[in-house]
């Protein structure tokens, strides 16, 4: 352990996330501390703010990993909050969960045939399934929200805790943990990376790359339409706003995690802990008392800078 | 015992039969050396011996069963491997996971084993005698490592049928050793391996017969023992050449000296090399690939930088180090890559013309059509550019005058330097003798250019001086007269003798570089 630390820092651009972190967290444990929060109540917050986009980001690092992207999770999400609740208003919980499983891997397979099979670009067709989920939550909610009257359901979907600890850190670390494993360790996460790092070479080497990117989309959306059912329950309604923009902040914590946009290359633990750093500059900047237009320009100036840090100079 | 034996492959690509009823039979432990010039369709019947392209007609058997399924996997399954000149590395993953890419080493609960794996790429170069590192990220590595890891990969699979294509174009010479010291391990077991190169002294000593294809037919099969070098070069060279033959030189009217090179250097090729380039004469850069000879013209054209050595132009010395800097200086470089470097597909004939000169033909940021026009015809008349209107998109052009709109492109920017990479590539005779009746025009008419090319007659036909490189070096400077034996009367002959002596030469280059080879 003891050697591992200077090669650590030697290559610290390609670990910037997580010093970045630290240097965030530290800046913030010694301004704000009169405000709270070092307070467990107020990071236990961060948790519960951060658990849904960071269980988006797992399958979003494969995806891009792919050399594909998904821009339609954040409207996947919300339209499973909808059939969710309103699955669970006529038939019950367990009704409920199927129905939002069956939302995401039907809006997956959709985009996955549209961008594998008839060849249209995976950014064309997420953007365009983004504005057909919302417009079909939209239409069968009657933009109206719908309310959970499930406690069960709300418990264990991202409402309930254990003792003091959110049911939501669990769903977050056995994403992170689950795909971590499934990246580094199984032949599927080595054919994602394969397949984004070169296409060709992957395609030579005997690798069905349209079936892997199939794959990747597909989970895409599934995690979607979890974290669309976290938010669901967590908020003991369904409504078509929830999640609404949820893949920038999606993005942008796999990116600051180490994912390269362009394939091959990206890590899931850096990617739960770009989601956490969004998080906890969004609780930092909100503890500051900024504004909402300042939060918003702080936050995108202090994301843009991290990952300038962390591109290698030519 | 034979290994593999094909029969009457015949494989076209959109009307251009790249393979005509070859037969290519290989014996279980031996070595055995594909042989043929560019086009020959060596890497097409191998590609068809692989899976990746499907046979028009034929049949193939490997280890006494036919081979019906035309896939990648299928060729794999039936014990055939090959490196694919770097193809099917993926740069982002390691060298240790690229080897072992869907074949990876698996835990007892069936999770990939990186570890192991690279405990095996290990092995696979310490039997090799090389030192790659199995944990170093491919897109890191150097051309030569590269090529190791590319031939591991395919020795790992432990094939019956080993095809290496052209394994040392980037190795140094003591790498390609010990890849021949294991080539002999494996014959001694039994593996039948198939070697591509052009380069005749490794396949003297490293093959036991050797096929020779050209324009996609069978020539020859023999052993190497009947089959001395200049033997070789006259199966591989043959009765080509036609068409090229009847284009004139003419009489040369050398002027000053317009670009010279002293001791000029890239970062890793060309390496010391000199020479000068007069006003009206055509200099050929001749080498096999790795020689150098577009890493030279990169470094004239300002797309690499120079590391030592001084460029000149017009007797001034000059500094460039961009492509603008050199286009400033009246050089253009029409590079290799047509499609993707060269031209705009979907662009007209007149906005690819006008490209590299928007600054000349615009006032305050808007560009004057007329202007555009003028040279845009002007451009379709002098270089005979066949197509319906200069509003017609490059893309529904032929290849050949696809070529004379990017040279039409360059000219446009009226340099005095006019570097060609491969001009000729893709397209076809008739085309071919057209571009290069069109350089010694250039030529006349008082520019000095650099042509690099592959095929060695268009060389011969088009240039006044030839340059031979081997390993980014200038090895001599020919005279092209002197290659010309002024007793033989056929001017097709004559080409075809030159043709011959001019790769003795390149030959010899190599060997000169690789003393014990």
């Amino acid at each position: 352990m003891a050697e591992r630390i200077p090669a650590f820092l030697a290559n610290w651009r390609q670990n910037i996330i997580y010093i970045g972190f630290v240097v965030i967290f530290v800046i913030f444990a010694l301004t704000l501390s009169d405000k709270g929060f070092l307070n467990p109540t107020n990071l236990l917050n961060i948790i519960r703010q951060t658990a849904m986009i960071a269980v988006m980001a797992v399958v979003m690092t494969f995806v891009l990993a792919s050399g594909e992207i998904d821009l339609s999770i954040g409207a996947v999400a919300g339209l499973t909050t909808v059939t969710v609740a309103m699955t669970i208003a006529v038939a019950g919980p367990f009704a409920g969960v199927m129905a939002g499983v069956a939302t995401g891997i039907a809006v997956g397979c959709f985009n996955g045939w549209l961008t594998t099979r008839i060849g249209i670009p995976s950014f064309l067709t997420t953007l365009a399934m983004m504005g057909i989920a919302k417009g079909v939550a939209m239409w069968i909610s009657d933009t109206a929200a719908v309310p959970i009257l499930s406690p069960g359901y709300s418990w264990a979907f991202g409402g309930g805790s254990i003792g003091p600890v959110p049911v939501l850190l669990f769903w977050m670390l056995v994403a992170g943990a689950l795909g971590h494993f499934v990246l580094r360790r199984t032949g599927f996460g080595r054919r994602v990376l394969a397949t984004g790092g070169g296409e060709t070479a992957a395609r030579y080497s005997g690798i069905d790359t349209a079936n892997i990117k199939f794959k990747v989309l597909v989970l895409s959306s599934f995690a979607a339409a979890i974290a669309g059912m976290l938010y669901a329950g967590r908020l003991q309604s369904g409504r078509f706003q929830l999640g609404e923009g949820d893949e920038l902040s999606v993005i942008a914590a796999a990116v600051l995690g180490g994912t390269s946009l362009f394939g091959g290359k990206g890590t899931v633990v850096g990617t739960i802990v770009g989601a956490l750093m969004i998080g906890l500059i969004n609780n930092g900047l909100i503890l500051m008392g900024l504004e909402f237009s300042q939060q918003l320009i702080a936050r995108g100036a202090i994301i843009i800078f991290a990952v300038a840090l962390s591109q290698k100079r030519a | 015992m034979t290994a593999v034996v094909m029969k009457g492959i015949s494989k076209a690509f959109g009307g251009v039969k790249a393979l005509d009823n070859v037969d290519f039979a290989v014996m279980l432990g031996e070595i055995h050396a594909l042989l043929g010039g560019n086009g020959a369709g060596k890497s097409t019947i191998l590609k068809v011996l692989n899976g990746v392209h499907r046979p028009d007609a034929g049949t193939i058997v490997v280890g006494g069963v036919a081979l019906t399924t035309h896939t990648p996997e299928a060729s794999r399954a039936a014990g055939i491997a090959m490196n694919f000149q770097e193809m099917s590395l993926i740069p982002t993953l390691s060298v240790a996971q690229n080897i072992f890419l869907t074949r990876e080493a698996r835990t007892a609960r069936g999770f990939l084993d990186d570890a192991a794996c690279e405990k095996k790429a290990a092995e696979i170069f310490a039997m090799l005698e090389v030192k790659v590192d199995p944990k170093a990220v491919v897109g890191t590595l150097g051309a030569g490592q590269k090529q190791l890891t590319e031939i591991a990969k395919a020795i790992s699979q432990s094939s019956k049928v080993l095809i290496l294509d052209e394994p040392s174009t980037a190795l140094a010479v003591s790498d390609v050793d010990r890849l021949f010291t294991f080539l002999r391990k494996l014959k001694a077991q039994g593996v039948a391996v198939i070697y591509v190169s052009h380069r005749m002294d490794e396949i003297a000593r490293i093959a036991d017969r050797a096929t020779i294809l050209r324009d996609g037919k069978h020539v020859i099969t023999a052993p190497l023992s009947d089959l001395p070098i200049d033997t070789m070069i006259e199966h591989i060279v043959g009765k080509r050449s036609k068409g090229l033959a009847d284009v004139q030189r003419g009489a040369v009217t050398r002027g000053e000296v317009l670009l010279e090179a002293r001791s000029l250097s890239g970062v890793h090729k060309p390496h010391d090399v000199s020479f000068a380039l007069h006003r009206g004469e055509v200099l050929g850069l001749a080498g096999l690939l790795g020689s150098g000879r577009s890493s030279l013209a990169r470094v004239i054209a300002g797309i690499e930088p120079a590391t030592a050595g001084e460029l000149r132009i017009r007797g001034e010395v000059v500094s460039i180090r961009k492509p603008a800097d050199a286009i400033q200086a009246g050089v253009a470089l029409v590079p290799e890559a047509r499609a993707t470097q060269g031209i705009i597909p979907a662009h007209s004939v007149a906005s690819n013309i006008v490209l590299a000169v928007l600054n000349r033909i615009s006032a305050k940021g808007v560009v004057d059509r007329a202007k555009a026009q003028k040279i845009t015809d002007n451009m379709i008349a002098q270089l005979q550019i066949k197509t319906a209107s200069r509003d017609h998109a490059v893309s529904t052009l032929s290849g050949g005058n696809q070529q004379k709109v990017v040279i039409g492109k360059w000219l446009a920017t009226d340099p005095d330097i006019l570097v060609l990479d491969e001009p000729t590539a893709g397209i076809d005779i008739g085309s071919k003798s057209e571009i290069i009746r069109l350089v010694r025009d250039l030529a006349a008419q008082g520019k000095g250019i650099v042509m690099i090319s592959s095929e060695l007659s268009e060389l011969l036909t088009a240039c006044d001086r030839i340059l031979v490189m081997a390993d980014g070096r200038a090895h001599q400077m020919i005279d092209r007269a002197t290659l010309d034996d002024p007793a033989e009367p056929d001017l097709g002959h004559r080409l075809q003798a030159a043709e011959r002596q001019l790769q003795i030469e390149i030959q010899k280059a190599l060997s000169q570089e690789t003393p014990h080879g």
